[in-house]
């Protein structure tokens, strides 16, 4: 295999102005918050149109890149090395042939500089990135859609939109980030509009205290982004200055250097580590998961958008992003037990676990989407990139789905209560299309044949097997019965069952309540609630749990929610059926567009070919030669640890040139693992209607009653309800103790030590002082002091206040210790 | 050191401009309030204006180098001369001071402290505009230390006279304590003077003489630089005067302390002691980085354990200032790059806080945390505007403060000059836990005064409720008769208004620097950048 000449790789308009997905929302922020109430809807139109606009870029950039992949293979064709047909697979490294890497598109402006180095700030665009662009964009438009009635006439509706469309904006920027510090930049907006969004009742300490638990619990995490990425900067700065013409914070840069083998072990280790301890946080994988149920705080379109495409895939799309970094750290290629890979396996579980206690709907899902993230993380952990990064992609649409159901049964069904035990109960007849698209997209996630959840994660569970990670696969199988279970509980409790509650048509407690408030504290909360209403002129929000009073339709009882509300929920139940064909391994290499277009090549490019693109400067066309093929000895089938010494990631590459992805394995399908794995989801099912059924619907007695009997069943139900006891670590533990005695502690230690010396020098002066001043003879005082002293008693008697004897006599003896100070200083000079 | 000697009056102009107006006002008649705020206002604006001059006359491409450089001659006796210049360095210093005292003087033209004396007050304030001024154009020790030195009465008579009831203890300590620093300072200055030959006071002589002195003696020397500016900035344990004299301090003496007094010390770090001594440098930089470290922790925990609100900005002064002489003390460029910017950004955030706190004390009568609640319904954009700062505050990225915190932490990993990594690398994983610490205490702070229900106390007095309750009419005429400012300390029943006039003035500068600075760093880095690179490299001449 012979080098390929420089060839020309197709752009497009919009691959090179992919930086506006990110800057259009974030104008948006910007225009809402100074001139949203102004506008006749109050804000959304701009958060719409401008996610709008950001969706039609992402989608133009989506389609120029994959032609820019072909054209890399027209090219090629012409150019007479190998092949012409659009076929993808297998890669090289598997016994196919040698493709040329892709390299991204970038266009950026210098931000900072340091040093003397430049940093840019732009986009830098491929497949991964653009195809979570759309994806991001997409979802918070559907997302956005699905507010504006699902909000209307909240108190704070502007500011709802002004946040959201904030939230996507900080997503998509670090999605499209070219280097570290914007991945920072984005990833702590999202932190930010978390806060806002999940407190945005924050009149209800309860929902204060969320927010303030999720940025703090984020934040833990980012102490890991910090140090990952020092460590990374000047790791690879050298590396990125000699070779690349760049600098440490390049993101293409820290892959090639992870993969040069020329980064001491250490190093890449530790970044791993701390990089990987900021994902944790912020994707909530175990053990900081305890904040992402309570952001369950938020209006449901929070919970939807940020479960799905933003601030909870952050974590996993930075491992997906500088994955050689966590491939030479963790040493993947070799079949190490990643620390990546047991997080995940250990989330997969117990987040599973907890979601079959919860009686909130939101929180069974939340959980959920925990052990979802698990997959993911498992799969990353594991080598299994490309079926991880798929699972992002139809998990969004499936579990974005669920929560807009879960909302519009809130909404219309259960009047704003998310309680399943109390308020629900039958609604499949009251909402028969919300019902359908919950149904959809629960076989979805649960992974049923040929819903979306199926292609995905199934290529998770087999990839973990292929690899060699026997354990780690049936954790992976025994989750997915754990999902089937309890999204059956849930399903059943929600639509399934007599109406109860809410559900059923009866007045709600919560009116009760509040009414009750409004009679203790009078007109006065009243008027709160009114003046920050002034502009929607709705005046009844105090009659409902969450602050959102859409009133307009008096009747109480359980109905189909509005057409702004099913539209999203039918286009997303329609994207959790058939997103999963996009890339279904199983039928064949044709069908796989994620593995021909998402996954970048793992094909070294030599260094001359790479084109500099420093901060400021223009876009780059132009394709990097393939080097000199890694000599392949096209050893095929896919079993994972029949040892691929060679190839990117599996050993240093060829001298003055750079890898910049590894060359992962991908495992062959087999009809008897699918067979396994649809058999352990249809027994998940079975055990679990069973369960409902008896329990439910028949009140068996050998199961009502169970926790008050057995103690073993008692002990196991409060472990779970109590989260594994994890928050009363964090916050009675470890939060009370810094908050309180460790805080006063120290502020102990600075009023009675440090202020004490100083008071106690100031009292022992003065004493002296008074000795000296009756004891020895004035005159014998310094001139010099006198004067000093002089000055300050002027100074004193011109202004009242002052305590005029006092400064003379500590002005004094300062000058006097000073001079002693200084005699010694003098005498150690000279010496 | 190469020097730009154009428009040589520019910076005498710009520094001793306030003087003018202090005389002038000297012989303004007392009872005249209005004329008096009125010259203060106007002063302070032609200073600013002739800082805006100065930032259009600077040559940006070659901002290493001393721009309007002057060096006549002033004390021959003793070798100093009147020698000034403005670099990269000091260049966002003095500007921001400039502005500063500007804002500041706007804002008292409603918010003059209780004790009354406006003529006092604003001579005192153009007197110190023109010490910190002076401070960072002066490149002669002498000069120097006269400027430092200049700043240290007015700011004691504004805390002593115009301060909050514990005032005089306050005043007294602050003034004591930096004057114990700055004894120690003047001998060092002094020994300096004398271990280069006693040729001059100049800073660029001193630069190319101190390097060759014996390193025992840099590292005396330096001690003594370390106890008067450490004092200033001020560092753990040194930081003991900074609660008091904040909480105790009108909000304009607290604003411009934090906002730019702070900043003389670490600005005498970076452009006297580290330059001069790089010996002292190198041997001190260990002990300076725990300090400051130290100082990132226990200034957290201090928040932490604060009830009251103003209290609690100050000990968070003393945290960030950690991140600041963490970043000085790696003496890399990165790290003092880092410092610089955290510097101009925690002067913007943190006078910001010190504004905001001035403001509520001014509403409420109190600051005690656990009474104030709902700021948000009480005063909606008061409240966004704390929270805004809260969040720069913490080091956001997107906002200024980010620019200051996360380049000093990163620079620890690799220190300058053969520095212990070890220790660096462990000061930089405890300085990173800091940041949680500062979420800790500026989100709980922000929790527990923003969100929730007003408290009862005082509940259903501000302008937000009363305009739901009665309609606008009549909620304006209130407001329009509680704003003559004839209070009388303990009428509780007095009304809460939202940002006024004069706020909105003083502040929509503040707010705009924080996200400028924060979304596009460049502007800062671009102008600092050379002169640190440079201050640097010759470090490393000397230090090999």
């Amino acid at each position: 295999m012979v080098a390929a000449e420089v060839a020309q790789l197709s752009s497009g308009w919009f691959l090179e102005n992919a930086w506006l997905i990110g800057l259009i929302p974030a104008v948006g922020f910007a225009v809402i918050i100074l001139f949203g109430k102004k506008l006749p809807m109050q804000g959304s139109e701009i958060g719409l149109g401008t996610l709008g606009a950001s969706l039609v870029i992402a989608t133009g950039a989506g389609i120029q890149w994959m032609q820019r992949t072909n054209s890399a293979e027209t090219e090629e064709a012409a150019a007479g090395v190998l092949r012409g047909v659009a076929r993808a697979l297998p890669r090289a490294s598997e016994g196919g042939a040698a493709e040329p890497f892709i390299e991204p598109v970038s266009s950026t402006w210098v931000w900072w500089q340091n040093s003397g180095l430049e940093f840019g700030l732009g986009s830098s665009i491929d497949g991964l990135s653009v195809m979570l662009l759309w994806l991001v964009a997409f979802i918070s438009f559907l997302v956005q859609i699905f507010s504006l009635d699902y909000v209307r006439g909240d108190r704070r509706y502007t500011h709802f939109f002004a946040a959201m469309t904030l939230f996507s904006s900080g997503m998509l920027i670090m999605v499209m980030a070219d280097n570290m510090v914007q991945v920072i930049l984005g990833w702590e907006i999202m932190g930010l509009c978390s806060f806002l969004l999940i407190g945005h009742w924050w009149e209800e300490e309860a929902n204060s205290v969320a927010a303030l638990k999720a940025f703090f619990t984020v934040r833990v995490g980012d102490v890991g982004l910090l140090v990952g990425t020092a460590i990374l900067f000047f790791g690879a700065n050298q590396y990125a200055v000699d070779n690349l013409d760049t600098n440490g914070f390049d993101l293409d840069a820290i892959q090639a250097w992870a993969l040069s083998g020329q980064a001491s072990t250490w190093t890449i280790v530790m970044a791993a580590i701390a990089l990987f301890i900021a994902c944790i946080g912020k994707s909530g994988q175990f053990p900081l998961h305890t904040w992402l149920p309570d952001a369950m705080a938020g209006p449901t379109p929070v919970s939807s958008l940020l479960h799905s495409s933003t601030m909870v895939v952050a974590g996993v799309f930075l491992v997906a992003q500088i994955y050689p970094v966590f491939w030479e750290g963790f040493n993947i290629a070799n079949g190490g037990l990643s620390f990546i890979a047991v997080i995940g396996g250990i989330t997969i579980v117990i987040s599973a676990l907890l979601a079959f206690v919860q009686d909130d709907i939101k929180k069974v899902l939340a959980y959920s989407t925990v052990s979802q993230l698990g997959y993911m993380m498992l799969g990353l952990g594991v080598g299994a990139w490309l079926p991880a990064v798929f699972h992002i992609f139809t998990h969004a649409f499936f579990k974005c789905c669920l929560f807009l159901c879960a909302g519009s049964v809130s909404h219309s069904g259960s009047h704003h209560s998310f309680d399943m035990k109390k308020d629900m109960g039958g609604l499949r007849k009251f909402m028969p299309i919300t019902f359908g698209a919950w149904v959809v997209s629960t076989l979805a996630l649960t992974g049923v044949f040929p819903f979306a959840g199926f292609w995905s994660k199934d290529e998770i569970i087999d990839n973990v097997g292929n690899n060699g990670y026997t354990f780690l696969f049936w954790v992976g199988l025994g989750g997915a019965a754990l999902t089937a279970g309890y999204m059956t509980r849930a399903t059943y409790l929600v639509f399934f069952g007599e109406p109860r509650g809410a559900a059923a048509g009866e007045h709600h407690d919560d009116h009760v309540v509040h009414a009750d408030d409004h009679a203790l504290v009078g007109a006065a909360t009243h008027s709160l609630s009114a003046a920050t209403n002034t502009d929607d002129g709705h005046g009844d929000h105090a009659d409902d749990d969450h602050g959102h009073g859409d009133h307009g339709h008096d009747d109480h009882g359980p109905h189909e929610s509005g057409k702004l509300i099913l539209f999203p929920i039918v286009v997303l139940a329609f994207l959790a059926t058939v997103s999963g064909f996009t890339n279904a391994t199983p039928l064949g290499e044709s069908w796989e567009q994620f593995k021909k277009y998402v996954e970048p090549r793992p094909e070294a490019v030599a260094f001359d070919a790479i084109i500099a693109s420093g901060p400021g400067e223009s876009v780059q066309l132009v394709v990097p030669a393939v080097a000199p093929a890694v000599e392949d000895d096209g050893h095929g089938e896919g079993a994972g640890d029949d040892g691929h010494s060679t190839g990117c990631g599996r050993g240093e590459p060829e001298a003055a040139t750079a890898c910049f992805f590894p060359a992962v394995v991908h495992a062959e399908p087999k009809f008897a693992k699918i067979l396994l794995s649809l058999a352990v989801v249809a027994a998940g099912y079975a055990a679990a209607i069973a369960f409902c059924i008896a329990f439910y619907k028949r009140r068996d007695p050998r199961l009502v009653g169970l926790t008050q009997r057995s103690r073993v069943a008692r002990a196991g139900y409060k472990f779970l309800a109590n989260k594994y006891y994890l928050d009363h670590l964090y916050e009675k533990i470890i939060v009370r103790g810094v908050a309180h005695p460790i805080a006063d502690a120290a502020y102990w230690i600075n009023q009675k030590v440090l202020d004490g010396a100083v008071n106690g020098v100031g009292e022992g002066g003065k004493r002296a002082g008074n000795w000296v001043y009756d004891n020895i003879d004035q005159k014998l005082v310094d001139g010099a002091v006198n004067g000093s002293g002089l000055v300050a008693s002027e100074s004193g008697h011109a202004m009242q206040p002052m305590q005029s004897g006092k400064v003379n006599q500590y002005g004094a003896l300062l000058f006097g210790a000073a001079a002693v100070g200084a005699i010694v200083l003098v005498i150690l000079n000279v010496s | 050191m190469e020097t730009l000697t154009d428009q040589t009056w520019l910076l005498t102009v710009g520094t001793f401009l306030p003087l003018l107006g202090a005389l002038v006002l000297m012989f303004w008649p007392k009872d005249d309030e209005s004329g008096i705020k009125g010259v203060g206002i106007l002063t302070a604006g032609a200073t600013m204006l002739v800082g805006i001059y100065t930032l259009v006359q600077f040559d940006y491409g070659q901002s290493a180098k001393l721009q309007f450089f002057v060096d006549a001659e002033w004390i021959p006796v003793i070798k100093s001369g009147y020698t000034i210049g403005l670099d990269g360095i000091s260049l966002p210093l003095y500007v921001l001071s400039m502005a500063v005292t500007f804002l500041v003087m706007i804002y008292t033209w409603d918010n003059m402290p209780d004790a009354g004396n406006t003529k006092a007050f604003l001579i005192l304030m153009l007197v110190l505009q023109t010490g910190m001024a002076g401070t960072f154009i002066a490149q002669d020790l002498i000069l120097f230390f006269v400027f430092f030195e200049l700043v240290l009465l007015p700011m004691y008579f504004m805390i002593g006279v115009w301060g909050g009831e514990d005032r005089r203890y306050a005043s007294l300590k602050f003034f004591l304590y930096t004057m114990f620093g700055s004894a120690f300072m003047l001998v060092a200055f002094l020994a300096l003077f004398f271990q280069t030959g006693g040729e001059s006071f100049g800073f660029a002589q001193l630069v190319e003489a101190g390097a060759s002195i014996d390193r025992d003696v840099q590292i005396w020397i330096f001690a003594g630089m370390f106890l008067g500016f450490a004092v200033k900035v001020p560092m753990f344990p040194f930081h003991t005067w900074l609660p008091d004299a904040h909480t105790q301090a009108p909000t304009q003496g607290s604003v411009i302390l934090a906002a730019i007094l702070l900043k003389l010390g670490t600005y005498g770090f970076v452009r006297i002691a580290i330059p001069m001594l790089p010996e002292g440098a190198k041997a001190w930089a260990p002990a300076i980085g725990i300090l400051a470290v130290l100082g990132i922790i226990y200034g957290a925990l201090g928040c932490l354990a604060q009830t009251d609100m103003k209290r609690l900005i100050a000990f968070s002064s003393v945290a960030h200032m950690g991140f600041v002489m963490l970043g000085i003390s790696t003496l890399t460029s990165f790290g003092i790059n880092a410092a610089l910017f955290g510097m101009v950004a925690h002067g913007l955030i943190t006078g910001m806080l010190f504004f905001i706190a001035g403001s509520v004390k001014h509403r409420y009568h109190t600051l005690e945390i656990r009474r104030l609640s709902g700021m948000l319904i009480q005063m909606p954009r008061m409240g966004w505007i704390l929270g805004f700062c809260a969040m720069a505050s913490l080091g956001l990225p997107g906002l200024a403060g980010f620019w200051g915190e996360f380049p000093a932490i990163l620079s620890a990993y690799q220190p300058g000059f053969g520095l212990s990594e070890p220790l660096f690398r462990t000061l930089m994983v405890i300085a990173a836990v800091g940041t949680v610490l500062a979420a800790a205490y500026l989100l709980w702070l922000y929790q527990r005064t923003a969100f929730g229900e007003p408290s009862d106390e005082f509940k259903g007095h501000s302008d937000a409720e009363h305009a739901a309750v009665d309609g606008h009419g009549v909620a304006h005429s209130l407001s329009a008769a509680a704003n003559d400012h004839t209070h009388d300390g303990d009428d509780a029943h007095e009304e809460i208004h939202d940002v006024q006039l004069t706020e909105w003035l003083s502040w929509t500068p503040f707010l705009v620097a924080i996200v400028v600075f924060g979304v596009y760093p460049q502007l800062m880095f671009k102008v600092m950048d050379p002169a640190v690179t440079q201050l640097v490299e010759r470090l490393g001449a000397s230090l090999g």
